[in-house]
This record gives C-alpha cells, structure tokens and sequence, in this order.
C-alpha cells in the first residue's frame, strides 16, 4: 500500500460512513480539481455508483467550459446533479462584473470590496439556499437532458466538501466530520473529540455536519492522483501554449492564470515537486480572497 | 526541468503529534525544526526577527508560526495545527497538540491520527501534570512510537545528571502506568538548537541520535495483515436501482488477510459464508486482500447480515458478550453517570450501553492518587453521627476510568491487545463523541454458555441443501421468534395462535410452538425437577431448528420466565426476536406492549405492522 492508497482508502471509508448517518446527503461539486476527485472517489466507494446528490452553485460567470464538462460526466456517470444559483442577485445586477461595468475607474480597494461582496451573495448565499432548500433547486433530468425545478426542498443535514488541510490555516482545524449550527457557524474552539475512525454521525435538529473526505491530502496528492485513475479535468488547468494556466477554477472576471508552462498532469506534478510554487498561494489567481472575505466565505462553507 | 525531488510520491509520510505541558517549547520546537529542515517560505525567519527587533520584543518561534498563520490565510501551505517538513528520509505532517487541558479534546483528535509523538518537557520546571496526562493518554491511544524531549537544556547548564533525572522520573511514571517506554530521551535546546535538527556542541556527554534522527528511524507501523481476520461491516449494498444486481459487503479490513473462496463468519450472528468474488471500482481484479482497504465482498451463500457484525474466519473469531472491562477517558462536559443509557460505538456498531461497575476513577496526571478502590472511605455530607461512606466516584471532564461497561446485547470485540480496531470504542452522550476508550478484559456474564453452545454449534453447522437465502424468497419472510410474554393469566396463549393463524392464513411459514410439547417429548427424560436452565437450553434449541427451517416461530414464556426469553436469544443471534408483552408493562425492554384487554384484531395487527417494520416479512 503506497501513500496514495492510504488516502483513497481513508477517504471511502469516511464515504461509506458519511453515506450511512445522513439521510439528507449531498456533495459540493465545484468542477475544479479537487472535488472531481472527490467524485471519483465516491465511485469508488460505492463501487461505481454515485448514490446522492451533487450539488453545484452556478454563479452564471464559470467560464462555459466547466458548464460542459460538469454536464457531460453528469449524463456519463449518470449523477444526480443539482444545481443553485442566486437568481435575485443576477436580475438585479448585483454582481461585481456589471457594477464594474457601470464604473470603469473604480478604485482597487472599492473593487476588492465588491468582489467579496459578489462572493457573497453569488456564491455563500446561493449555497445557503440550495443546501437548506429555501431557495430554488435545479435538478438535472437524465433523460430530456433538461434542467428542471427540483420538487424535494428538505434541507440536506450532510454535506461533503472537498477542503483540504494543506490549503489554509483554519482548514487544518477541521475534523473529517465537522459540525455546523444551526446559523451554519463552525466553533473551531468548541469542536467535539474525533477518536480514531469514529465520527461526529450524531447531530441535533437544525444543525448539520460538513465531511471532508479529502482532509489529508495535498495539492501534488490531488495530481498524483489524477494521474493515477487517469480521471478526466478541464483544460483550464493546462497552459495551451500561451505560457499560462489556472492553478485554481473560479469565476471568469475574478481570476487570473498563473505563470506557468505545464502542458499537463505530468508536468503539473513535475511544477510542484520542483518548489516552484512553494511561495505562491494555491489560491492566488484568485481574486477575491481578500483577508476578510476568504474569512465570510470559509465560515459558510464555500470553497 | 531540474527534479530535485522527483522521488517525493514514493517517499513514506509519516503524522507525528507533538505534545506537553504547556510552556515546554511545542511551538519552539516545531519553530526550529521547520527553520532546520528549509520548510519555511523565503524570508520568512529574516522577516519575523526583523520585525521583533523593531519592536523590541524578544524573538519567538511562537511568533513564527503566528505569522504562519497569517500567511495561510492568503493560502500559502504550511499551517500550525499541521505542519509539514520534510528531511532526507521522509516527509512530516505534525500535529501541534495544545497543552492547555482545555484544548483535551483537540490534543486527542491530533494524537489519534498520529503514528508517532513528540513529548517535550520543560528541564527546568520538569515533569508537569499534562507531561503525565498526555503520556497516559498516548498510551492509552496505542501510540507506541514515543520520544521525548527534555528542552530547555540552557537553562541547567546542559547539566548531565539533571537531564538524567528527569529522564529517571519520567520512565518511571509511565512504568507505573503500564505504557511503552520511550525510544529516546534527547537533551535538547530549542532556543540554540541543540540535537533537534543537527547535533549540538554542549552536551558532549549525550551519545544518542538527534531528534531528526529519531524520527527518521521510527519504523512506519507495519500493516496488521497477520493478524486475525476482523472486517467491520460498513454497509451492505445493491444499487438495484442503478441496474447493478451485485450485493455486496462492504467494510475496511482493519487485521488479517483474506482471499476467494475463504469460509467467513459474522459475529455475533455467528452467520457463515463463503467468499465468491472481491469487488472494487477501477481496480485490476484482485484473488485476495489484506488489512488496510476499504473493499467489498460478494459471497456465494447469501446471508442476512446487517452494519456492525465482525468478519473473521472461523478458527479465530472475535468475543462474543455483553460486559467489557475498559480504560476510558471522559471529555464530556456533563459526567459520565450510572443509571441511564449512553452510546457505544466499537467498529461499525453502535449499541446502548450503561455503566456496570466502577473500579476506578484516575487522576491521569497523578495515577497515585486515584479514587475508587484506592480511596479511603470519605465522611458524606451528612451529619456528625453519619457512618462514613465511600461515596460513588463520579466519571468527570477530563477523568480516567477503570470501570465495567454492559450492554444490552451481546457486542463482537476483542482485547486492545489482541485488536486494537475492535478493542476500542468511544462514548456517545447525546450529540457528541463524550469518551473513548480500550476494552481491558471480557467479564463473563450468566449468558456465557449458551452464547458458546451457539457459536460451536452454527461454525460447525452443516448445511443442507436449500440456503436460508432460497427460503426467504421463496417464502417471502425472514425467519423470526415472536414471543409473548407477560404475566400468568393475561391471554398471551391465546394471541399467540391468532397471530399464527394471521401469518398462516397470509400463506406465511408460521408456527405456534408451545412449551409444554417441548416439556412432552424432549424434555420427557429430565426429573420433575430439572435444573430451569436445562429446559430453557433444549427450548431453545427447538427454536432454533424450526427458525433454521425458515419459519416465524410465535411462542409464549408460559413454561420458561420472561427473564428467559434473553437466554432463548442467546440460542438464536442469527434470527431476530420479537418480544411482544401482554399486561401493564414489567418495566423490562419489549418492542411492543399491549394491554391484556386489546381486541386479538387490533393485536394482531400490531405484531403484524412489527413485523414488517423489522424487514421480517415485507422482505
Ligand atoms: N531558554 C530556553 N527557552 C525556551 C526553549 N524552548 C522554548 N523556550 C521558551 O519557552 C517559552 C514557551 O515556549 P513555547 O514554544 O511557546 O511553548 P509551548 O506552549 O509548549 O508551545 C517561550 O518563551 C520560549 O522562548 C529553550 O530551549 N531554551
């Protein structure tokens, strides 16, 4: 068993249990690199069925191609895809975009100011509705191919997400199944024992429990991994001959690709063993993740 | 493109805890070891001293890894409650454990996860109450991989005899306890780096390996295959629905190997099976597996076996009882009290469990001065004239018990010793994991017997041609005892052949026996006065048969006691029992209660709903 097996093997064990205490399960499928390997390894654990739903907020600014590519293994996997968004927010051009759009020579601070604001609104509140069915759920049906208003509006009490605990401080201090209360706030300081492989499956009502599957690995682990079980990414993350490539997937007018030649997997893996991002942020492309609203979004879950 | 480190995905990880009482140098220590083994950003150290002259305070560590912190929140890869290095052999995940009590719970969850800790002690305030709770409690984790450094050596001069004392006093505590005994001692100085990444210079007098070296020595824990066979049952599925018909079960193989074609058995239902096929997604096709996968079996007789059960082969099986001598350690903020029901989670079971008997409550900082068996009787709060009395010791926050658990049903485990994934478990209070804990010993219950008789008699079981799977789907039901009991005179005879005649007449496979046929004929050599346990076994034994036959048996305890009824169980772990009680209610555990004066419809009907609530029949 090498390390990569550990970490697969650790991960569907917390699948199978994460499967078993909640009846009202779904997973956060962001398209980007980690959380397809989370999907990955939800085959895996279930031996290549995916048995709850996956659940998505569309921001309406992901770049076309992570639209596709989330469509396309959802009809080849044949996944139960739902999908939120903050339609209030977008018909009243509470965006970041159109607010730019409207005042080009906006200063940089009042421009980070509305990114996170757009964050929050387009993504944390999106993703607060749709997780406890307050707002409209748009569920995938297999068969026209067609979106259409999901009829189930009963809040889901699990929720995996892919976090990671090389990724930032505060994720180190998440356990594999960590609660959440009823205002969907997280005590770091109160969290309760995780003993060996026994987890937090008990919870009181109005609460809810976030799993993180992918705790323990690291960003080369998500690579190695890829490469591996040759799963399927989007080419974003791959420079196409313009000497750059995303590092990180997020909304179109709110990220920038890095500086970087790799062409694909191997060359990814090769960048990062090298070193030569060890002083740059995973997230650095990223526009948004100001101090404090990277706080706000953490907090709520979205990431 | 230069690889340096091109060879980082076949190098081993290994997860280190770093604890101590607070104030020994955690954080220095982990300061310097990333600063020694190059872990930091550029600039970073340069940075931090630079701005503590500035300010004129003095340079911490502490304030290197704060800084860290900071600099995570802008995503760059290292973080303080884990940090990552690397040296030449390996590279390191530590988990910084808090040494405040408060912070117990976290110092677990870290330590839990560790292969191997870090225990530093302060050389000049020497060991402290947490050098010993934490010593105790990596013991009682089953760390086996333990340094310990003795920092702070600057301040005692690098004084040999001093470093030697502690060392003295140290091994001797965690002797008294029971616990391994640590690798190495290491006389370090995280302020001037002394024997943590590199060897120092003042403390000639030390022979031994660097901190670093230690480490790299420490062997990764060897994977448990030649131990017994045990998997926890995770689940069993069939995902009918997405047009796949395999049934399979699933579960991680915590010890032990096994391959195709290997006769299983689940405890404690003591059922048997065969192997047929492993299964896995995006796999090559795989003969045999060993501890540490997270795989799925398909088995050529089916069985019905459900979460919880034990897969072993049947030469070394796990225990099979109801009472479990444990070490336990309580974080819950409410004490762990006699009387009610808590919890129990132990593998893939969880089962309602409640305080038998306890032995002792240990102050795990001062294991000398514990309570309990070892505490001289207190006056209580009564009266002068009171006799003394020694009060119930209360299992508080952050307390260490020695005590005896009992369950309800009979649970399948092992030893600590022999397994540790099946010999610990934790305690579930409410919402919250409350405690966890290691099973010492199996304490016998009157039960005992019967539980053995059953488990020789199914491992030994030959089977007949026809698979109780076969008999289900042909009859449309599992096999099931219903039995009614209650007081003499309350009608329970009578519901029983109504509910009989119910299930027959819904062309169910039911059968009303009754006690006095079995006292006719089986029992037919046994004296008037025969010993009750001996009527109850051969009652059982009866059962058994008819349930092995695929039918839902209804009885009544009108020859045997209610308190017989467990006994009868004990007989049957394969099958379930319906325990229907007539009367007012005796206060003892029934699934269903009904008033001696309910119409036999209305009963029936009740049973009925049971029956299908328990997936006996609705199959
Ligand atoms: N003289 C001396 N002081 C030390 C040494 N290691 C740590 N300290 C000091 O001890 C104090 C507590 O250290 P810290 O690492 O914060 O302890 P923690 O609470 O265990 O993480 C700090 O003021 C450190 O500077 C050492 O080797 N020598």
């Amino acid at each position: 068993m090498d390390h990569l097996d550990q970490l697969e093997q650790q991960s569907v064990y917390i699948f199978r249990e994460a499967f078993r205490h909640f009846e009202r399960l779904c997973m956060l499928w962001s398209i980007g690199k980690d959380s397809t390997v989370m999907l990955w390894l939800a085959r895996k654990a279930f031996f290549g069925h995916v048995p709850f739903p996956l659940v998505h907020v569309d921001t309406s600014y992901k770049l076309p191609e992570m639209i596709a590519y989330r469509d396309k293994l959802a009809f080849e996997y044949k996944l139960q895809m739902v999908v939120g968004q903050n339609k209030q927010a977008l018909d009243e051009g509470d965006t970041f975009p159109i607010k730019l759009g409207k005042r080009p020579d906006m200063s940089k601070e009042e421009q980070q100011q509305l990114r996170t604001a757009c964050c929050g609104r387009l993504k944390s509140d999106a993703l607060g509705a749709t997780l406890h069915g307050t707002g409209t759920r748009m569920r995938l049906n297999l068969e026209t191919g067609k979106y259409e208003v999901d009829p189930d509006k009963q809040p889901y009490t699990g929720v995996i997400v892919g976090a990671r605990a090389d990724e930032e401080g505060s994720r180190s201090k998440e356990r594999y199944f960590s609660p959440r209360d009823k205002h969907d706030n997280w005590d770091v300081g109160d969290q309760p024992p995780e003993f060996w492989n026994q987890f937090k499956t008990d919870f009181a009502p109005g609460t809810h429990v976030r799993i993180h599957p992918l705790l323990d690995w690291t960003e080369l682990n998500i690579w190695e991994y890829i490469k591996r079980e040759r799963i399927p990414t989007v080419s974003l993350y791959y420079d196409q001959g313009a000497g750059t490539r995303y590092r990180s997937l997020g909304c179109g007018p709110c990220q920038s690709p890095i500086k970087s030649t790799s062409k694909n997997v191997d060359d990814i893996i090769d960048e990062l063993k090298s070193g030569a991002l060890k002083n740059v942020a995973e997230r650095s492309g990223r526009l948004q993740d100001g101090k404090h609203g990277l706080e706000e979004l953490r907090r709520k879950g979205y990431m | 493109m230069a690889r340096p480190d091109a060879k980082v995905a076949e190098r081993d990880q290994m997860n280190v805890v770093i604890v101590g009482h607070v104030d020994h140098g955690k954080s220095t220590v982990v300061g310097r070891l990333l600063a020694d083994t190059d872990a930091l950003p550029q600039g970073k150290l340069d940075a931090v001293r630079r701005e503590c002259e500035r300010t004129g305070k003095p340079f911490e560590y502490a304030f290197l890894l704060d800084a860290l912190e900071d600099e995570q929140d802008q995503g760059i890869t290292i973080d303080t409650a884990r940090c990552f290095f690397k040296s030449s052999a390996r590279d390191y995940i530590i988990i910084d454990a808090p040494g405040h009590i408060e912070f117990l719970k976290n110092m677990i969850s870290g330590a839990a996860r560790a292969e191997a800790a870090v225990l530093v002690i302060d050389a000049k305030e020497g060991v402290r109450e947490n050098s010993r709770r934490h010593g105790y409690i990596l013991a009682m984790l089953g760390i086996r991989q333990v340094v310990v450094c003795v920092n702070k050596m600057d301040l005692v001069g690098y004084d040999q005899k001093h470093f030697e004392g502690i060392e003295r006093e140290y091994r001797a505590f965690l002797e008294s306890i029971g616990a391994v005994s640590p690798r190495q001692f290491i006389p370090i100085s995280a302020i001037e780096g002394e024997n943590l990444a590199s060897r120092g210079k003042k403390t000639p007098w030390y022979k031994g390996p660097t901190l670093l070296e230690v480490l790299d020595a420490l062997p990764k824990a060897p994977p448990k295959i030649d131990q017994p066979l045990r998997m926890p049952v995770q689940a069993v599925y069939k995902f009918t629905k997405q047009g796949d018909d395999r049934r399979i079960v699933a579960g991680r193989i915590e010890a032990g190997r096994v391959k195709v074609g290997d006769k299983v058995v689940f405890s404690p239902s003591n059922k048997v099976s065969t192997i047929r096929s492993i299964e896995g997604f995006n796999t090559k096709p795989r003969a045999e597996i060993e501890a540490g996968w997270s795989t799925g079996f398909t088995l050529t007789e089916e069985i019905y076996i459900t979460r919880g059960e034990v897969m072993s082969h049947v030469a070394k099986a796990p225990q099979v009882g109801t009472r479990l001598r444990v070490n336990l350690i309580w974080l819950g903020k409410k004490p762990f009290v006699s009387g009610r029901d808590y919890k129990l989670k132990l593998g893939t079971t969880a089962l309602p469990v409640r305080i038998s008997k306890i032995h002792k409550v240990i102050d795990a900082s001062r294991p000398d001065r514990s309570t309990g068996e070892l505490r001289s009787p207190e006056r209580s709060a009564g009266g002068q004239g009171d006799p003394p009395r020694v009060p119930d010791p209360i299992i508080g926050r952050h307390d260490v018990a020695d005590l005896v658990l009992e369950l309800r049903q009979p649970i399948a485990f092992d030893l600590t010793a022999d397994c540790e994934a099946t010999g610990r478990f934790v305690i579930v209070d409410e919402y919250d994991v409350a405690g966890g804990g290691i099973i010492t010993e199996a304490v016998s219950d009157d039960l005992r017997d019967l539980r053995d008789e059953a488990r020789t008699r199914d491992f030994n079981w030959v089977p007949g041609g026809v698979t109780s799977a076969e008999r289900t789907a042909r009859n449309g039901h599992r096999a099931a005892l219903v039995m009614f009991v209650g007081k003499a005179g309350v009608g329970k005879h009578k519901l029983a052949r109504a509910v009989e005649k119910a299930l027959f007449g819904e062309g169910r496979a039911a059968y009303m026996l009754d006690g006095t046929n079995v006292l006719l004929g089986v029992d037919n050599d046994l004296w008037v006065d025969a010993a009750k346990s001996e009527l109850v076994r051969r009652f059982g034994e009866v059962v058994h048969l008819l349930l092995n036959a695929g039918h839902i048996v209804v009885s009544t305890t009108n020859t045997i006691g209610l308190a017989d009824a467990t006994a009868v169980q004990a007989l049957i772990p394969d099958a379930p029992l319906v325990l229907v009680e007539v009367g007012d209610g005796s206060g003892q555990a029934c699934d269903l209660l009904v008033s001696g004066d309910e119409p036999e419809a209305e009963v029936v009907a009740k049973v009925r709903a049971l029956l299908d609530a328990r997936h006996i029949t609705a199959v």
